[in-house]
């Protein structure tokens, strides 16, 4: 059995942000990371991000990961399992997990959740031919194993990450033939699009994926246009010779773990499926457990990181260790979010969250 | 297909290892999974699935989805996305839901 005051899932952005705030309370913090590698998301994160300099803007995603990882490599109460895949949680506060083939029992004090989030798919003949991927599986494959999927791509989805994946296929030498949105408008930002029209890609609002096609792995791809009631309009088919879709629709929060551990839950559209309840404090209902990051609702890395410093300070002053400075830590964490969440995409968000928002008893000033 | 030159990243690349893939030797690196190693080989059918025996390729690369697993080292139901190489390993295509020895 492993003790330990404040278990972290998930050695993400939204983790690593958690297991710095609560480590430098002096807690011992043990995170477990199901991969061989630390980092999440953003060890295949090639573009520079935005925001402020508080949350890492203008650094590209792989080196915020090792600015990361250095600063909890400085902390000796702070332990990083990888190839740990948590399996379980009862409802005595016992945790499961494989460690390295290893099947470990640890019971600890305070949880934060960071789990992410599962890339969605699509329903459409010939989807599960080898050659369709989720657009993060291809992201892995070229950013960080330096591994092309094939040659020739066709993306679906115009949003932020079909839009920087298109880039990513393009810088490693993968043809992409088309980009099809089903919405009539892009929804990632414009300046991610404008750098694939300079490179000649076509970006194919109202259009969808009507085919996939292919004797043993992808060779071709059928898109048609949808008209105003999302439905495939005849005649307007095209087919490309294509080996590689990507399928960037969305994501849903990994959320399965606090809904075995018995935590409140709410199926939000807007943040992509079922997310627990949480106050201000990102605390669920079952008060030593703490969410952050997409396991909370899908956003992106860098309001991740800023709900992992919230999770983990709140984690710190459950287990009454809470910096002398934490209301106005936490009030930043707060102001940084609602910056991350202004413009439109992010009003709908924060209107998903307001739906999960956990109203009494938050303790913020 | 390996990446030898990209604008932003540099690869560096594990010690070279050999893995067997349904009997057929493969070079792969000890820092890349499983599922890579057969991609830059040109595998990308790496699963099946249960009913309708289909083949599979990766879909999310990250230990979600369950379209790679395989029998690796007698092994069944091994995440092929997740599993690092390491030499001798014996990969094969898993037909059915496997059995623990």
């Amino acid at each position: 059995m492993i003790k330990t005051d404040l278990l972290v899932i998930g050695a993400g952005p939204a983790g690593l942000c958690a297991a710095v705030a609560a480590g430098e309370s002096g807690k011992d913090v043990l995170i477990l990371e199901r991969s061989h590698t630390p980092g999440g998301q953003l060890v295949k994160q090639t573009h520079m991000f935005f925001g402020s300099e508080k949350q890492h803007a203008a650094t590209r995603g792989f080196d915020i990961a090792s600015i990361l990882l250095d600063k909890l490599n400085a902390m000796s109460n702070v332990r990083m399992v990888t190839n740990a895949t948590v399996l379980a949680a009862y409802d005595d506060g016992l945790w499961t997990a494989d460690i390295l083939g290893k099947y470990e029992k640890i019971m600890p004090q305070a949880v934060v959740c960071a789990t992410g989030a599962n890339e969605k798919s699509l329903a459409f003949p010939g989807c599960d031919l080898p050659g369709v991927y989720g657009a993060g599986a291809v992201q892995t494959l070229m950013n960080q194993y330096g591994v092309l999927p094939a040659e020739r791509a066709v993306m679906l989805g115009a949003g932020n990450i079909g839009l920087i994946v298109s880039y990513q296929l393009l810088q490693a030498g993968v043809k992409v033939l088309a980009v099809a949105e089903g919405s009539a408008r892009i929804g990632g930002y414009l300046v991610h699009a404008a750098k694939l029209r300079r490179m000649g890609v076509p970006i194919m609002t109202a259009h969808t994926v009507k085919a996939a096609y292919g004797k043993e792995s992808l060779e071709a791809v059928t898109l048609w246009a949808l008209d105003d009631k999302w439905q495939g309009i005849p005649g307007t088919e095209i087919t490309y010779r294509a080996d590689t879709l990507c399928v960037a629709v969305g994501l849903s929060p990994l959320s399965e773990l606090l809904w075995q551990a018995g935590c409140k839950m709410l199926y939000v559209p807007a943040l992509g499926g079922h997310v627990p309840y949480r106050d201000d404090n990102l605390r669920t209902s079952l008060p030593h457990i703490f969410v952050a990051g997409d396991a909370a609702g899908v956003e992106e890395a860098s309001s991740a990181m800023v709900e992992g410093t919230l999770a983990g300070l709140s984690a710190a002053e459950y287990l009454n260790a809470a910096p002398a400075d934490i209301k106005e830590r936490k009030n930043d964490c707060l102001s940084q979010l609602a910056q991350l969440r202004s413009g439109h995409v992010g009003e709908r968000i924060s209107a998903g969250l307001e739906l999960a928002r956990i109203k009494e008893a938050a303790g913020i000033c | 297909m390996r990446i030898n030159t990209h604008p932003i990243l540099e690869f560096k690349r594990g010690a070279a290892v050999t893995i067997t893939f349904d009997g057929k030797p493969i070079e792969a690196r000890d820092n890349e999974t499983i599922a890579v190693a057969l991609h830059a080989a040109g595998i990308r059918n790496i699963g099946r699935s249960m009913n309708l025996h289909r083949d599979r390729g990766l879909f999310c690369a990250i230990g979600n989805c369950s379209s790679c697993m395989m029998i690796v080292d007698g092994v069944p139901n091994v995440r092929t996305c997740l599993e690092l190489c390491r030499d001798g390993m014996t990969v094969e295509t898993q037909h059915d839901k496997g059995v623990l020895a």
